[in-house]
């Protein structure tokens, strides 16, 4: 049986019938990224010994009759900048090489709670600034479609070991599109939640106002299992919302029918590769014969989004960066006064996008730049959230490909960080306007994955499950497994 | 007559009266080992979030109204990014650009003359860690200490108008502001304790003129009379620098308490806070029904009460004044007046004995142990004439330090007033035969020559005969 490819829920039933223990299912999965890993180098960090330990327990919750999650005893995988209590989480960063957080990350603790174990946690751009993995502080990692092509980014671990099958599932974060870009590259299913929906305590952020945890599935129903986990009000967070959290699997319907669904034109122009451009078509037909009503829609303002949201970005990362500076934890450069002190562990510690970036911030935000940049970009993000407004009056949900182009060859874009960052120009808009949005799969261009985007209005993350549900019921374009699955 | 006028801004941090800290659950005890009461939100670590205290909001509200402030029904935190170790998260909560309370203002009385200083702003914010250098300074030592128990107190900046002209008059701003903030029940504040913490922003410029001069900030005054004196040598110091054709340095200078004068810190290069709006919390939204409820549940404070004073017990405005300079002392007052209703002697005794008392011990009305109703059953004492009024001072030190009841102290102490005739007469006798010049001043009409007699005589009963009926029988054994 190869039990990495099967989804979440397919565990979970063989679990209950005694067919796998954890502790099987768990060694099966440790066994199989060691053989893939360096393949794939999806990991920065390992919890084989953990892992092992905590199935063992699921195991005997379960021999002792306890009525366990659906997702009890499920490998799943987290990036490296959710805390995760006692397990060392460097946000791919050198700065952080060492730091292993007192405390779970609450998305990351439901998810213990659950029962679900943890094996590793993902490689990612450093400090999820990237949209290739080759940013980490420490290796790139592969896309398993094509070890020479990278993953996405900036969880391309994430979605690389949930497509390889070293994860069942994985928790991912999307300040710009961390997570449904790589899912698209990768081939999986990536959600993101409305903003404030899952708590953002223990996520190591480097943009507060547009970061959101999320997650890598392989089918719908492991989406909702996993959202229904991960969703609802936190104490500890300030921005997590107060609203009732439904049970997602009852958005599991398959049916379209006079669902609006609209096409914004921007997303469709001359930036985005024509093949994947027929990809998307594809879908959008299959949704017409479906009986979804398709339709343009216009959002002039979205050509702006990306530019904003550099801005915004930026400014925030130079703020949230501010704490790494060598005096309470991760990486210190020893030096003969303070000052010198922070400016050798900030200079060593941090890589060259992160520089990059904490420069750009701090330009923006400072005395004389602040009204013609950063204000100006806030502007923009609320024109962006207007058009999503406008859209969503007359639509359910919109539809877009994910990304413009299916994922470059390691390298090809490393040079040249504007064409890197427009390979999110997609993505970025949801982050801005806070919507729920999602990338699942849509078949391959040239054995390279096609990722459809679909964003919804603030909490209706249940039409988004709904065409999801509904397309991988009529299709098995969104089922794709990498060669070394096969 | 100077040819200068100063020009003084104040910036006082105040701590508000909360028992955790501002985004978090951790205590704010005073006084605790360093980096114990630290939690991963106060020390900034990685993904850790924080939360508001609603009791901060409530209680900086409070504060706002009682400084005659607006309240703003729809503000927000900011962050100030700077470096420095003893800020966890490299960037300052505060809020910036939209203070919860703004344009108050308090009025002063100095020598007599009533003025107003206006009130900018009252904002909420975070304290930062505290640092213990191994040197002088962070850039001189080898090493420093951080505790990290300071991090997430929670703070108010009030920022005055430039409104003040002289450190008499700085001083009196901060004596009322510290009187309103205590009466609202908003804070300690203990300058002692840090929970009050004072800036001055001080500038001189030419008489008549309008423009403002170059200012320099002073820090690390911990006592409302080194704020004074601070204040006024940075005066003359600017006026000195100017008068010699030079020009004053904008900087940060610290108040030397032991050579009082005021030396450079650091220059301040005009730092770039980089402000911006804090996206991890929510802004904060009060409705006006709401602070009408703050504003109602704020008890009378210092100026109506010391109206009060005046308007319905008599009481001087000067003893009103200082009678209300603290809460302490103005309820003591009303609980004693209560059961002594004679408005100007319990006022008398609060200002003389009670005041004296605790200024020469350095201590606060709540350490002593003297009590109102022991003040009360004392003044009954003397009125009585059971005791006099100089035994009564005595009794009211032992009560002060013991807190016992002053009737059992003059009990134990065989402090009573002797107004027997029969027990004084002998005494009587006894002083007329040792002193015969006075008896023969007195008799040939120096009538003046009784005090001294009198006074014999109550040196003989240690003060405790009644001076009334010593008087009186030594005028009649004289031959009156």
């Amino acid at each position: 049986m190869q039990l990495n490819t099967l989804s979440v829920h397919h565990l979970s039933e063989l679990m209950g019938k005694k067919e796998v223990s954890s502790e099987e299912l768990t060694r099966f999965y440790l066994e199989h990224i060691s053989r893939v890993e360096d393949k794939i180098k999806a990991f920065v960090t390992l919890t084989k010994e953990e892992a092992l330990a905590r199935a063992r327990a699921v195991d005997e919750r379960r021999a002792r009759g306890e009525e366990l999650s659906p997702l009890a005893g499920i490998p799943t995988a987290a990036g490296d900048n959710i805390c995760t209590r006692g397990v060392k989480t460097t946000c791919a960063s050198q700065i952080l090489y060492n730091f292993i957080p007192p405390y779970d990350a609450t998305v990351a603790g439901r998810l213990k709670g659950a029962g679900a174990i943890l094996v590793g946690k993902c490689n990612m751009d450093e400090f999820a600034m990237g949209s290739s993995t080759e940013n980490s502080g420490y290796f790139a990692t592969s896309n398993p479609f094509d070890f020479d092509a990278v993953p996405g980014g900036s969880g391309g671990g994430a979605a690389a070991a949930v497509a390889a099958g070293e994860a069942a599932f994985a928790l991912g974060t999307d300040a710009g599109g961390g997570i449904r870009q790589p899912a698209a590259f990768c081939g999986v299913i990536g959600f993101k939640p409305t903003y404030g929906y899952a708590s953002r305590f223990g996520l190591i952020s480097h943009v507060s106002s547009l970061g959101q945890i999320g997650v890598f599935t392989r089918d719908m129903t492991d989406l909702a299992l996993i959202l229904n986990e991960i969703c609802g009000h936190d104490d500890k967070d300030a921005t997590s919302a107060s609203v009732d959290v439904p049970d997602f699997r009852k958005s599991l319907v398959n049916d379209v029918k006079g669902l609006r669904i609209g096409l914004p034109g921007e997303y469709f122009g001359t930036d985005v590769s024509p093949r994947v451009a027929a990809k998307v078509r594809e879908a959008i037909v299959k949704l017409e014969e479906l009986g979804a009503v398709c339709e343009e829609v216009a959002m002039p303002h979205i050509e702006y989004a990306p530019a904003a949201h550099y801005i915004i970005s930026s400014a925030e990362a130079s703020s949230n960066l501010a704490r790494f500076d060598g005096i309470r934890h991760g990486l210190r450069v020893e030096a003969e006064d303070v000052l010198t002190m922070f400016k050798k562990t900030r200079g060593q510690g941090f890589g060259e996008e992160v520089k990059r970036r904490i420069m750009l911030g701090t330009f923006a935000l400072s005395a004389g730049n602040y009204e013609a940049y950063y204000v100006k970009a806030l502007k923009v993000r609320t024109l962006v959230k207007q058009d999503f407004d406008r859209a969503f009056e007359k639509f359910d949900c919109l539809l877009t490909p994910t990304s413009p182009a299916t994922p470059f060859k390691i390298g090809e874009k490393a040079g040249d960080p504007v064409a890197m960052y427009l390979s999110k120009v997609y993505t970025m808009p949801a982050n801005l306007a806070g919507v729920p949005a999602m990338s699942l799969p849509f078949g391959l261009v040239e054995g390279l994955p096609v990722g459809l985007q679909l964003m919804a209005r603030h909490f209706d993350e249940g039409t988004l499950l709904r065409v999801g549900y509904t397309l991988e019921q009529s299709t098995d374009q969104t089922r794709l497994k990498p060669g070394l699955l096969l | 007559m100077s040819r200068y006028e100063a020009v003084i801004g104040l910036e006082v941090h105040v701590e508000l009266k909360t028992d955790t800290k501002i985004f978090c659950g951790c205590s704010t005890e005073f006084g605790k080992e360093p980096n114990t009461q630290v939690c991963p939100v106060c020390l900034g670590l990685p993904g850790s979030t924080g939360v508001l205290n609603k009791k901060v909001v409530e209680l900086a509200t409070r504060a706002g109204l009682a400084l005659n402030c607006e309240i703003g029904t729809y503000t927000w935190f900011d962050r100030k990014n700077y470096y420095y170790p003893d800020l966890p998260k490299g960037y300052q909560i505060s809020q910036v650009f939209r203070p919860i309370a703004y344009n108050g203002y308090l009025d002063i009385d100095v020598d007599g003359e009533k003025k107003r200083i206006n009130i900018t702003r009252a904002h909420i914010e975070e304290d930062p860690g505290k640092l213990v250098h191994s040197g002088g300074s962070i850039t001189s030592s080898r090493y420093s200490y951080v505790d990290y128990n300071r991090s997430g107190m929670p703070l108010i900046e009030i920022v005055s108008e430039p409104d003040i002209r002289s450190g008499a008059e700085a001083k009196a701003y901060l004596e009322k502001l510290k009187a309103h903030l205590e009466y609202a029940g908003v804070s300690d504040v203990k300058m002692e304790q840090g929970s009050l913490r004072c800036d001055a922003n001080v500038s001189v410029r030419p008489v008549g003129t309008t423009t403002l001069g170059t200012k320099t900030e002073i820090k690390n005054m911990n006592s409302f009379r080194a704020v004074q004196r601070a204040i006024e040598y940075e005066v003359e110091r600017q006026i000195d620098v100017l008068e010699d054709g030079g020009k004053v340095v904008q900087e940060t200078r610290g108040w030397d308490e032991n050579k009082g004068i005021t030396v450079s810190m650091r220059n301040k290069e005009n730092p770039d806070y980089r402000c911006f709006i804090e996206h991890e919390l929510p802004p904060i939204e009060l409705t006006e029904e709401w602070i009408e409820e703050v504003r109602a549940s704020i008890p009378e404070l210092p100026d109506a009460r010391r109206r009060r004073l005046v308007e319905e017990h008599g009481l001087p405005d000067y003893d009103a004044g200082v009678i209300t300079s603290s809460l302490a002392l103005a309820e003591f007052f009303d609980a004693a007046l209560k059961e002594f209703p004679d408005a100007k002697t319990v006022s008398n005794w609060i200002m003389g004995e009670l005041l004296r008392l605790l200024n020469a011990r350095n201590m606060e009305l709540g350490e002593s142990r003297i009590t109102p109703g022991g003040l009360a059953s004392l003044l009954q004492l003397i009125k009585k004439g059971t005791i006099s009024n100089k035994i009564g001072k005595e009794v009211f030190e032992v009560m002060f330090e013991e807190g016992k009841d002053p009737e059992q102290i003059v009990k134990e102490r065989g402090l009573s007033q002797i107004s027997d005739q029969g027990q004084l007469a002998q005494i009587i006798d006894e002083v007329i035969a040792k002193n015969p010049k006075s008896v023969a001043d007195y008799q040939s009409g120096k009538k003046q020559a009784i005090g001294f007699l009198v006074g014999q005589v109550m040196k003989a009963t240690r003060g405790q005969a009644n001076p009334g009926v010593v008087n009186s029988m030594l005028r009649e054994k004289l031959g009156e």
